[in-house]
């Protein structure tokens, strides 16, 4: 196949990572915030694929299926939840929902 | 057979579990039931091992019963484990036999109380406590039992809590005892250290080819252990608590602070008595303390009025012959002196007790009289056994064996002619003092009306003891009335026969010391009616004079024992106490609080409830280990 | 290939970008959507098409269409305003200097290395399927349960509960 520098698979992952890290801290919006934990995982998965690609191995892809799933698993908790927020409390907001207080 | 000698300790015991997890809601007759029952059981089992091995000596002189190991730590490995020898036997035989009786005489006498299954909870756990102390094989295993006799003792002086004086006895007699114990756990520490095991007869064997007579290890470990039992047995100088233990009920006066449990300070010198052996120096100091204690509790009798406070002076009297015993050898005839003291005292307060109940209550003696014609079934059960406490010559079991310690006192090796002073001086107390009570509450008029006469299961132990108050003692006869020696004999496996000097004391002199102490007996009842017979009136001319009066007045205060202490140690004590009320020792651990509540509260601060700021501590905790595996 | 991966990624960072600034969730979400289908590209460029297909179906598919489902049943369109109220730049400071960190940090580490152009090795669905119904069927198994358990979860807290009212705790 082509030789690109897998290397640069990772940048990719590590840049998409970042921005959805910095997203996550500053939407307070929890369904933005729900939308860059979906690109953070999307990361994650990116770097085994390279690491599979790498070295030719499925292992890589095996994992990147299990994050899927957990991602899948994930939203449908998140979005359920962010339903019952919703219609408990009226916002979505993650800073008004401070009730943990200790 | 053998094999069941746990049951002798874990009958009691299971009775005071019954009871205690009852907590008071069995019926009184149940509760009573069970609490006698259970002793009584382990009193026929104690006879099952009598029949097989009381009247054969043992192999070895003991057998050991090992139930399960209690804990390893390094070396030291103690076992839960019994040994019987024909001393524990004869202990186990005096502690449940007394306690039985005193258990069925507890039935009826206590019928009134509130607290009656409470009072036989606590009885049970006593008597179990004791038999362990009796039966332990090791020292570890002993002290379970020594501690429990006196938490039964606490709460059995403090029975009547709601009465702010009784509780303070029971403290004062815990905290007394508890000085005694130290040292003698100190002393446990030191014979492990030294010889590499608590088991006792291991112990009495490595010490006995260790070490020679007379070394510092001996003397240090005797001495502690010395301590506790000077504690336990109430002798000089901790004899202080005794007298106030009668804040209890009277059957517990009876058991636990004369018939037994005061006496294990004699049980345990008497088991480790090798030790006492290597260290004559100490031995001899036993034997001091004992002589000196006879007479101060002897003088101090003197000056009471309280009938319970008169028993409780006796009875540290009474221990203190059994140490004078022990302090010279005369082994045996301690343990001796030990069981014939058991039944008489255990007589005597049981008939106090009638007493008491028949004059609502009343202690002082100056208060009853002629309680002889109308409280006949408390007045011969006193008379026999203040017969027996005098040693009265031939017919009371105490003649035999207080004549026998007065005997060996001044012809034993290690004795004198001076010990044999003192303890007669203190026999002529002791006819004194116990027939002053007689005269004045039992002759003369009656000062009240009897109200309250004992029923069946208080009479029955006051006769059974009555009979063995004076039969008791027929199983140890001086050679010149019949010669019995089955006492010292049946002894002889488990302890040492007593040395007598080089040359032989001539058989005349025997014979003079004899007679001197029964004419000391007779004299002393004389002396007893003369001043206290009839209103007393030699007695009140002598104690209406300036030093009559002091003197009376320092008896009765038990030679100022009390005094001193208060003086020299409590108040002391509470000053220092004064001074560190803000208490500098805890300010360091209210430090440590104060610091992490401190934490706490900055910690808390944390806790926003604002899941982004829980976020981006997660993202900042990334980028820090980010940061440690980069540039590690 | 290469440049079809370089220009996927550059698509990847643009859209993801987007998705993280929008005020509108629709927006987002369909940059969103952009930014997992070049993945995706990038993905098949580095020899696995068996995830790359998986990505589009089933991120860019099926979990994209679930948060438009909740966006559009919320009604989030009138919260644009209050969205720009929220996002002011000031806001952009930490999180932003936080995560350049975390980026040159990792980045550090993969510069620190020797970088050589490796060959990309084609891993084809095949080999994919082999594995995962070989050793990782434990694995399997467990993502399962998961999905079982994300499906009951989801049920439970999507039910509406008897006599409910907002604001009332639990």
């Amino acid at each position: 196949m082509v030789a690109i520098v897998p290397n640069y698979g990772v940048w990719l992952a590590v840049i998409l990572f970042a921005i959805g890290m910095a997203g996550l801290l500053v939407r307070r919006n929890i369904v933005f915030m729900l939308m860059c934990i979906e690109i953070m995982l999307n990361a994650a998965g990116l770097v085994f694929i390279v690491g599979g690609a790498r070295w030719g191995q499925a292992d890589g892809q095996v994992l990147f299926l299990l994050i899927l799933t957990l991602a899948a698993a994930e939203v449908a908790i998140g979005l359920a939840l962010i339903l019952l927020i919703h219609r408990r409390y009226g916002t979505l907001d993650a800073d008004a929902l401070s009730r943990m207080k200790g | 057979m053998l094999h069941y000698i746990w049951l002798i300790p874990a009958l009691p015991l299971i009775g005071f579990f019954i009871l205690a997890v009852t907590a008071g809601r069995l019926p009184k007759l149940v509760a009573g039931a069970v609490g006698t029952a259970s002793v009584g059981l382990s009193m026929l089992a104690v006879l099952a091992i009598w029949v097989q091995v009381g009247f054969t000596p043992l192999p070895n002189g003991g057998y050991t019963e090992v139930l399960w190991q209690w804990m390893s730590v390094g070396g030291f490995t103690p076992t839960i484990s019994f040994y019987i020898d024909h001393l524990a036997l004869i202990m186990m035989s005096v502690v449940t036999f007394v306690s039985f009786l005193i258990h069925l005489y507890s039935n009826e006498y206590m019928e009134d109380d509130a607290s009656y299954s409470r009072f036989f909870a606590y009885m049970n756990l006593f008597v179990g406590s004791m038999l362990i102390l009796v039966m332990a094989a090791n020292l570890l295993f002993f002290y379970v039992g020594w501690e429990g006799v006196g938490l039964c003792s606490y709460l059995l002086i403090g029975f009547w809590y709601n009465n702010a004086a009784f509780d303070q006895a029971a403290r004062k007699a815990f905290i007394v005892t508890r000085i005694g114990d130290t040292a003698m756990a100190i002393g446990f520490f030191l014979l492990f250290n030294s010889l590499g095991t608590l088991n006792i007869q291991e112990l009495m064997h490595r010490a006995s080819t260790a070490w020679v007579t007379g070394q510092g290890m001996a003397i240090a470990g005797s001495a502690l252990i010395l301590g506790g039992a000077v504690g336990k047995s109430a002798q000089f100088p901790l004899q202080v608590w005794l007298p106030d233990a009668m804040a209890g009920p009277t059957p517990v006066s009876a058991l636990i602070h004369a018939a037994t449990m005061v006496t294990a300070g004699v049980y345990i010198i008497a088991r480790t008595h090798v030790l006492f052996q290597l260290a004559p120096a100490i031995q001899l100091l036993v034997a001091i303390i004992g002589a000196l204690t006879l007479l101060i509790a002897g003088f101090s009798a003197l000056g009471q009025d309280d009938i319970k406070r008169i028993l409780a002076y006796s009875t540290i009297s009474q221990i203190g012959y059994m140490f004078l015993a022990l302090g010279v050898g005369a082994w045996s005839a301690a343990i001796f002196h030990l069981m014939t003291h058991a039944f008489f005292k255990a007589l005597l307060f049981l008939a106090a007790g009638v007493v008491i109940h028949a004059m609502d209550g009343e202690h002082d003696i100056f208060k009853m009289g002629g309680l002889r014609k109308t409280l006949k079934i408390a007045f011969w059960p006193f008379l026999i056994g203040s017969a027996a406490l005098t040693a009265l010559p031939l017919i009371t079991a105490g003649y035999y064996s207080k004549d026998l310690i007065l005997t060996d006192a001044w012809t034993s090796q290690n004795g004198a002619w001076w010990l044999w002073v003192m303890g007669i001086v203190g026999a002529g107390l002791t006819g004194l003092y116990i027939f002053r009570a007689v005269f004045v509450a039992f002759f003369g008029e009656a000062r009240r009306a009897v109200t309250h006469y004992p029923k069946l299961r208080v009479v029955i132990p006051l006769c059974i003891l009555s009979f063995l108050s004076i039969v008791g003692g027929f199983v140890e006869i001086p050679p010149h009335l019949g010669d019995i020696a089955a006492f010292t004999t049946f002894m002889a496996s488990a302890l040492p026969t007593v040395l007598l000097t080089t040359q032989p004391v001539p058989s005349a002199t025997l014979a003079w010391l004899q007679i001197a102490a029964g004419l000391v007996a007779f004299g002393s009842i004389a002396m007893a009616a003369l001043l206290f017979a009839r209103r007393a009136p030699l007695f009140n001319m002598l104690a209406r004079s300036r030093g009559g009066r002091a003197i009376k007045q320092f008896y009765a205060v038990g030679c100022g024992f009390d005094w001193v202490y208060l003086r020299a140690l409590k108040r002391p004590y509470w000053r220092l106490a004064e001074i560190d009320r803000n208490d500098v020792v805890d300010s360091f651990y209210t430090a440590i609080a104060a610091l992490t509540r401190g934490c706490y509260y900055m910690l808390s601060a944390t806790q926003t409830g604002r899941l982004r700021w829980y976020a981006t501590g997660i993202a900042a905790g990334a980028v820090a280990f980010v940061a440690l595996a980069v540039w590690r | 290939m290469p440049v079809a991966f370089y220009i996927s990624t550059l698509i990847a960072i643009a859209a993801t970008l987007l998705t993280v600034t929008r005020y509108n969730a629709i927006h987002a979400l369909l940059y969103l959507v952009v930014s997992l289908l070049s993945v995706a590209v990038v993905f098949y460029t580095l020899g696995a098409p068996f995830a790359a297909a998986l990505e589009v179906i089933v991120y860019a598919g099926a979990i994209m269409v679930l948060f438009v489902f909740v966006v559009m049943m919320l009604n989030l369109a009138d919260m644009t305003s209050l969205e720009r109220r929220w996002l002011n730049s000031r806001m952009w400071i930490g999180p932003g200097v936080m995560s350049l960190i975390l980026f040159g940090e990792i980045i550090y580490m993969l510069v620190a290395g020797p970088v050589t152009a490796q060959p990309v090795h084609y891993v084809g669905p095949a080999a994919v399927g082999v594995a995962l119904y070989t050793r990782y069927v434990l694995a399997v198994e467990i993502a399962s349960m998961l999905l079982l358990a994300g499906l009951i979860g989801a049920y439970h807290f999507g039910r509406r509960h008897g006599g409910e009212r907002p604001g009332r705790e639990a």
